[in-house]
């Protein structure tokens, strides 16, 4: 603003418009406000959390993390949550592909999307609470079952792993099936058109139109649905089994921090958190790349 | 549209779509067994309850203190709604209009709340705002529900303002009109169904946003959905149509205000947050 004065009496053009001329005028300062927030409410913490994780109470830098993964209680969260976080994405991602297909030829889409909707906006906590009773040994489910005499007494399915699997297929295939639908409705019509009139049948059209037109929306996808699943918290606490099974990492990253009042070792497992599903993210990212190059390289998918 | 008649193919559709019965079917018992509890007198090991009663509903009213909840989960929403709308739209505008040496950054870091889960930067920023003295205080709540919001608003409203013609703009200036009124007169105008849709995205988003408020609510400070995931939590103490009744007036809050963003938004939305092809025919 004022500071551009100081080349205005210089040959040639002044700061302020050199300034403008990359972009940068009164306008520009409007980003101000938002990115001053984000630094300071997100990138701040951020980097708070990585220093703080390397101050533990006592001992060298690197003790949280030593603590971590000598204590089988604490780097055993990481297998509990990713044993519930890969089925269940591998899961919901793989049913949103031909659930979605069929739907994007629907004309009336608004109905079944609204429905879908909804578990993702309730959240997880209601559907814990509503999972509680209907999974429950007297529960609708329960009762269905044994109606048509496919089991002979309830199947326990709360309070231990397939609780916690049934709410992250609930509130988690929805979210991947949105996504999905959204990806593919993306893709024109007409390119499957000119496939068909080519001869391709409905598989090899999947497989050599589809499948690499969709294939960076459904990495986008799985990478989300999967970062959702690994940091689930409240329904693992409801309806799992919190010290046992389903000790997902979220749960021991928040009694370190909020029980036992160690904010250090809490930002270390939250880094830790963050760094497995930055390992799978980057996992799947360069899966992409061999099957993107399978069908260039070798002419049949 | 393409469609194949033989016997395998006709099964493959019935098979997709009596997955999607299924799931629709479990997802609407899960749902519709909360109401039906919460308005039972006793519901053990029958199809259906044996009596009807709204008891539990003034009942979870008294025993969760529902109006100082409700109270300050709408201050602590409508805070989060407003302060994100000036802030998130301002940028926005910057973003949209302006073409600068680091914009793809900026862009880049307002991408990154909404796409990490919040527990992972929850923990750290909790510790943050504890430390500073806000952790626990209504505004605590507030600045933690920004993280997410903010950048929501901003990348709502970007496609929003970038097919907005800036001549229209150039024109008012031609005019003389002052940027006051130009803001008022023309932008506003022009913005308004971009801004309410993404303001009540934001609005239903932050009534169901549990961890970041949990992480960071005090006893005066809980909206809702961490009154019901405390309750839940001790579901013990309570009779669970109690906690059910409480479950139904949390999902009747969040449904009037998804059911409003929906006459603007597509279902989709919620989900795909920026990344919106145009409108399909």
């Amino acid at each position: 603003m004022s500071v551009a004065a100081a080349g205005a009496s210089s040959p040639g053009p002044s700061f302020r418009k050199r300034l403008a001329a990359r972009g940068m005028d009164g306008t520009t300062l409007l980003v101000l406000p938002g990115i001053v927030a984000t630094l300071a409410l997100f990138v701040y913490p951020f980097l708070y959390g990585v220093v703080d994780s390397l101050a533990p109470k006592e001992g060298p830098w690197f003790a949280n993390y030593v603590k971590f993964f000598s204590e089988p209680f604490q780097y055993n969260t990481i297998f509990a949550t990713l044993w519930l976080a890969l089925p269940v994405t591998i899961i919901n991602v793989l049913v949103a592909i031909p659930i979605a297909f069929r739907v994007r030829l629907m004309r009336r889409q608004r109905l079944l999307t609204t429905i879908l909707v909804l578990p993702v906006t309730l959240g997880t906590v209601l559907v814990a609470d509503g999972l509680l009773n209907y999974l429950g040994p007297r529960g609708w489910f329960n009762r269905t079952l044994m109606f048509f005499e496919l089991i002979d007494h309830p199947l326990r399915l709360t309070n231990n792993y397939w609780g916690v699997f049934a709410s992250l297929i609930i509130t988690g295939f929805p979210f991947a099936f949105l996504l999905t639908l959204s990806y593919v409705s993306g893709i024109d019509p007409a390119i499957e058109q000119a496939a068909a009139t080519l001869g391709a049948k409905a598989r090899q059209r999947f497989m050599r139109i589809f499948l690499p037109l969709l294939a960076p929306g459904l990495i986008v996808t799985f990478c989300l649905a999967f970062v959702q699943a690994f940091s689930v918290f409240p329904s693992a606490v409801l309806l799992g089994a919190p010290s046992g099974p389903t000790r997902v990492i979220a749960i021991a990253a928040y009694q370190a921090a909020f029980e036992q009042y160690d904010h250090s070792m809490g930002a270390a497992i939250a880094i830790i958190m963050g760094l497995v599903q930055l390992a799978v993210i980057l996992a799947v990212l360069s899966l992409r790349q061999v099957l993107y190059r399978g069908p260039a390289a070798g002419g049949k998918g | 549209m393409i469609r194949d008649n033989g016997l395998a193919s006709r099964l493959w559709r019935f098979a997709i779509w009596a997955v999607v019965a299924l799931f629709v079917l479990n997802l609407l018992g899960v749902i519709i067994a909360v109401v039906v509890n919460s308005l039972s007198t006793r519901w053990l090991g029958t199809w259906l309850p044996l009596g009807w009663t709204t008891h539990w509903y003034v009942d979870a009213w008294r025993e969760f203190q529902l109006t100082p909840v409700l109270i300050v989960t709408f201050e602590i929403v409508f805070a989060v709604v407003i302060i994100s709308g000036l802030v998130g739209v301002t940028t926005a505008y910057a973003l949209a209009r302006r073409d600068f040496p680091g914009k793809r950054l900026m862009v880049l870091i307002f991408l990154l709340p909404l796409l990490l889960p919040p527990l992972t930067y929850g923990i750290p920023l909790a510790t943050v705002l504890y430390r500073m003295g806000v952790g626990g205080t209504f505004w605590g709540v507030v600045l933690a529900n920004l993280v997410p919001a903010i950048p929501f608003v901003v990348l709502v409203m970007i496609p929003f303002i970038e097919q907005i013609d800036p001549r229209i703009e150039q024109a008012a200036r031609v005019f003389g009109a002052p940027t006051t009124s130009l803001f008022v007169r023309i932008l506003l105008p022009l913005l308004l169904p971009g801004m309410l849709a993404a303001l009540l995205l934001v609005l239903v988003r932050t009534l169901a946003m549990f961890e970041l408020t949990f992480l960071t609510a005090g006893p005066t400070s809980q909206t809702l959905i961490v009154s019901l995931y405390y309750a839940v939590f001790a579901s013990g103490v309570r009779a669970s149509q109690s906690i059910d009744a409480m479950a139904v007036v949390y999902m009747v809050t969040t449904l009037f205000w998804l059911i409003i963003a929906l006459q603007f938004v597509n279902p989709t939305q919620i989900v795909a947050r920026a990344k919106q092809q145009p409108a399909n025919p």
